[in-house]
């Protein structure tokens, strides 16, 4: 059994060798890298969209990439189960593409902030986060301009165990200081109802290796390790 | 019926639940530093101007209205569409 991991490329993507990087080499997953107008679904295992701009973020970010034919195969492998993970600019397509809910709003300070922050794991029974406990906390960067997530329906999302990370202090607890962005309810993540799409700000692809790590943490790579075991055990 | 070419302005306006930072900006820290203190409310929000080939002003703003809920020209979470004018040209 080989599991097949494509990354995505939309043209300004930047952080797109990095997660093929990871998958392959620390991971070690057969992963490609594809060129947005040329992926197949039926070809994937699951599907990554990768950080950094996709068409100049123009209009809001992430819009004009929500559109492209990718999405509509990535939507496929979506109402089949499969595992889509969207990092940063990928979490914003992700909501323009209307996988998952809500808004990315610019930060409050208005500035790009690009720091360490520290995640704490609030539902740990997803594709992505089912080898972590609940209330584990990750040390994982940060590198956004829009990444204040909003939504008019928080209660549905928690009661549908839609919020995946939420931004803490390193002792996991909830404060403004722990909150870069002012994203609402400190809110770093969140999934799909079937618990089988995650979209994220943080960069779990530059905490996968500790050497990249002022901790020499890796706590990222669990992300990626449960994508891969969810494949395994769904194909088994 | 013989089409027309119709400039349509339209403002996609953040919704007054989510907060606005450029708004709050440009009002505490420009206006009223700079003593324009008569002004209580600044919303910031996004600029586009359309031409477009339609029957008459109601088909282009229907055109407009679909295309921009079609596509998601404005999330619907924060922003409200508002067309500004429609002109015949």
């Amino acid at each position: 059994m080989t599991i097949k991991i494509a990354v995505i490329q939309f043209p300004g993507a930047n952080c797109d060798l990095d997660a093929v990087h990871v998958l392959k080499n620390v991971v070690g997953v057969d992963t490609s890298l594809v060129w947005h107008n040329d992926f197949k679904e039926s070809n994937f295992d699951g599907v990554i969209l990768p950080g950094g701009f996709s068409f100049g973020d123009y209009l809001r970010a992430g819009i004009i990439a929500a559109h492209s034919p990718a999405l509509d195969e990535a939507r496929i492998m979506l109402k089949d189960g499969r595992p889509i993970l969207g990092i940063c600019n990928g979490f914003q397509i992700l909501i323009e593409a209307e996988f998952l809910p809500g808004a990315l709003l610019q930060n409050e300070s208005l500035k790009f902030v690009c720091k360490w922050v520290n995640i704490k794991v609030i539902n740990n029974r997803t594709a992505f986060t089912h080898r972590m406990k609940k209330d584990d906390v990750l040390a994982i960067p940060i590198a956004h301009g829009e990444g204040r997530y909003y939504t008019d329906n928080l209660k549905e999302l928690e009661e549908n165990d839609q919020i995946v990370f939420k931004y803490s202090t390193e002792d996991g607890s909830f404060n403004s200081e722990a909150n870069p962005t002012g994203t609402l309810e400190n809110i770093a993540g969140i999934c799909n109802i079937e618990q089988t799409c995650l979209g994220l700000m943080p960069h779990p692809e530059r905490a996968s290796e500790s050497i990249l790590s002022p901790k020499q943490t890796t706590d990222g790579r669990i992300i990626f390790e449960s994508m891969i075991e969810f494949i395994k055990r769904r194909l088994t | 019926m013989e089409q027309s070419e119709y400039k349509i302005e339209i403002s996609l306006e953040n919704k007054p639940a989510a907060r606005d930072p450029v708004a709050e900006t440009i009002k505490r820290d420009l206006l009223a530093k700079k003593g324009y203190d008569q002004v209580s409310k600044v919303r910031s929000g996004q600029y586009l101007r359309l031409i477009l080939l339609a029957d008459s002003e109601e088909h282009a703003k229907e055109i407009v209205t679909k295309m921009c809920n079609d596509l998601r020209i404005f999330n619907p979470v924060t922003q409200n569409l508002n067309i500004i004018s429609v002109k015949k040209i």
